[in-house]
């Protein structure tokens, strides 16, 4: 117990006791007085000083969050210069009376109070340790404001980028999907279970796959493909004959490098909004094509089509996110277009156009 | 025991199937007489075959498993039993919380078989306990906490509708409309002096409409309070209202009938 009152005192006066040590040091030399009395007055007036700095600190932060709860500069224990300018020039004179005077009892002894006397010990006491206080105090204090508001900016930003990439990953684990798969494959394990085996293969690659890309990257044409390819077999599984699924990739494009999972968005909405909610259900074609030096990716459905899908929000967020990835990865070079399919077949065609970067 | 007969709407044909092969184990002496995959199908079939117990999916093309119930609610015969209802879910908290609300038999997918157990018995012994004439009732009162729990969802209020004519577009404010009819996938807008067909179906159209002024009377009808000059209840349990602005009469189905009782 009493060890603890002492690391909080030491904690709490330790800038002052070392102030106070340098300063009767000084003036011990300079004016050749006897080192311990001074050491005493110097401790005294300058743990005063400390005292009454710190004592109106508090008030003037506590005062200022009880005007303005949110206040940042408050909430750092910070009250600003306005108020602690005055203050601390304040805080100096009552503490260079208040300690000597305690100093005086402590001693025995009677000096001067006069600081602006023919003696310059006084002012000189008091001018060092006011400033050393002040400063010491001030710049303390104003260091850890800043790294509070630095700290608190840091945690606002990761906190946000958490949000982001919690939002992404529920609209690619969206929960009706794995439930659905899950309640299929539950069936598949006692009717069929070498196909289930199948099925457990697809959703693992697609749980793998999905996990990997929402901490972003690149991957092959190939693998892009692949990923696609799970997920549709597990539709395909899930819908019965009402799903056609065809797949178009020219071996030449194989090895082209795309950003991780970036058509999934696009190949999700077309099952969610264009082909379930069909009663007879489908055709999904997911294909890539060169144009010179560009690289356009298409995944068309013979859906609803745009005018009888609700624009949800789900749709919206798998499309945004697509843009957001295109455009931070490649600016105005690349471009999303969702548009109503221009065939008698009807349905939607999301397209996405690449730049193909040259060897 | 009389042999129950039943419904199954599921889109998903694996978990149709396997829906099926449990229930005969489960519940042998169940006749199912209609399996479906969408909406439409399962009310078409269930006002034929009047099953005493239908298992409907939510998420389905076409009518959704709730449409499907408000619409058995409101067509099926009067005196004849109305179905045990059993919605199927894989994913949906707002539903479960309506449903656990209403005390509505629920399933979530993937199905379990102890659940699923638990299901059937309840449903046989209340089979087995109720007359027909409560069945009904009961169901009307469950409906109507479900259908207000889902329709909770608030859009922006439209003011002002526009309504596309060849190149011409109408602007008919929200106050003029009389009554909204659903027509497939259009609505169409009447107002004292003429009709506009939106390309805006009727589910769309509702959570946009201040409920105070504009009242659901029927799954595909939405009429200004204001507008209904008075309402005439029939036997079976529908309501007939003249409107003040128009000549035609409307329809309010028994599900929305509790809104005109007389002070």
């Amino acid at each position: 117990m009493l060890a603890r009152i002492g690391v909080w005192l030491w904690h709490e006066l330790r800038v002052g006791a070392a102030i106070s040590l340098i300063a009767a040091v000084f003036i011990s030399t300079m004016f050749r007085d006897p080192f311990v009395r001074t050491l005493i007055y110097s401790l005294c007036i300058g743990l005063s000083i400390q005292f009454l700095i710190e004592a109106g600190r508090h008030l003037g932060s506590s005062w200022r969050r009880r005007r303005d709860p949110g206040d940042a500069a408050a909430r750092s224990e910070w009250p600003g210069w306005a108020w602690m300018g005055p203050w601390s020039i304040g805080a100096a004179v009552l503490g260079y009376f208040g300690g000597s005077l305690l100093a005086d009892l402590l001693t025995g002894q009677q000096h001067t109070r006069n600081p602006l006397g023919a003696d310059l010990r006084p002012l000189a006491l008091i001018l060092m340790l006011s400033l050393g206080f002040t400063v010491s105090a001030v710049y303390f204090f104003y260091s850890r404001g800043r790294l509070a508001s630095l700290q608190a900016a840091t945690e606002a930003a990761q906190r946000s980028a958490a949000e982001a990439q919690l939002k992404l990953l529920q609209s690619q684990l969206e929960p009706h999907m794995l439930f659905n798969t899950l309640a299929n494959l539950r069936v598949l394990i006692g009717a069929d279970p070498a196909r289930a085996q199948t099925m457990l293969d697809r959703l693992i690659a697609f749980l793998r796959a999905t996990l990997a890309a929402s901490r972003s990257g690149a991957h092959a044409l190939a693998d892009e493909f692949a990923r696609i390819e799970d997920y549709l077999a597990l539709m395909a599984v899930r819908m019965g004959p009402r799903l056609t699924v065809r797949i178009a990739l020219p071996d030449a494009l194989r090895g082209l490098s795309v950003p991780a999972l970036l058509l999934q968005p696009l190949v999700e909405n077309a099952i969610r909004h264009g082909l379930e909610p069909k009663v007879d259900g489908g055709r999904i074609e997911v294909s890539a094509r060169r144009d010179g030096d560009t690289l356009e990716l298409a995944v068309r459905d013979t859906g609803v089509g745009l005018d009888a899908a609700p624009s949800g929000d789900g749709s919206r967020f798998g499309l945004r996110q697509v843009h957001e990835r295109l455009d931070a990865l490649y600016g105005a070079r690349a471009s999303l277009t969702l548009q109503a399919a221009h065939d008698a077949e009807g349905g939607t065609l999301a397209s996405v156009r690449l730049p193909i970067p040259a060897r | 025991m009389m042999t129950a007969r039943a419904l199954i709407a599921e889109d998903e044909p694996l978990l149709r199937d396997g829906l099926h092969d449990d229930l005969r184990a489960l519940w042998p002496e169940l006749q199912v007489v209609a399996t479906v995959g969408d909406g439409d199908s399962a009310l078409r079939e269930a006002l034929q075959q009047r099953p005493d117990v239908c298992w409907l999916d939510i998420r389905m093309p076409g009518l959704s498993g709730l449409e499907v119930a408000q619409a058995l609610a409101e067509d099926w015969p009067a005196g004849d039993r109305f179905p045990l209802l059993v919605f199927i879910t894989a994913y949906d908290q707002y539903a479960l919380q309506a449903f656990d609300a209403q005390a509505v038999d629920y399933l979530v997918k993937p199905l379990q078989r102890e659940r699923l157990a638990a299901c059937v018995q309840r449903l046989r012994e209340r089979l087995a306990e109720r007359a027909p004439a409560d069945a009904l009732p009961q169901a009307l009162e469950q409906l109507r906490g479900l259908l207000s729990a889902a329709g909770a969802a608030v859009g922006e209020r439209l003011e002002v509708i526009q309504a596309g004519v060849g190149n011409t577009v109408h602007l008919v404010p929200v106050d003029d409309v009389v009554y909204f009819e659903a027509a497939d996938k259009y609505v169409r807008v009447m107002t004292a002096e003429r009709e506009h067909l939106i390309r805006m179906s009727l589910r769309e159209l509702l959570p946009r409409l201040d409920p105070q002024r504009f009242w659901q009377v029927h799954r595909g009808t939405v009429v200004r309070a204001r507008s209904i000059a008075s309402a005439q209840r029939h036997e079976s349990g529908k309501v007939t209202l003249t409107l003040r602005e128009r000549p035609e009469r409307l329809t309010a189905s028994r599900l929305y009938a509790h809104l005109f009782k007389g002070l």
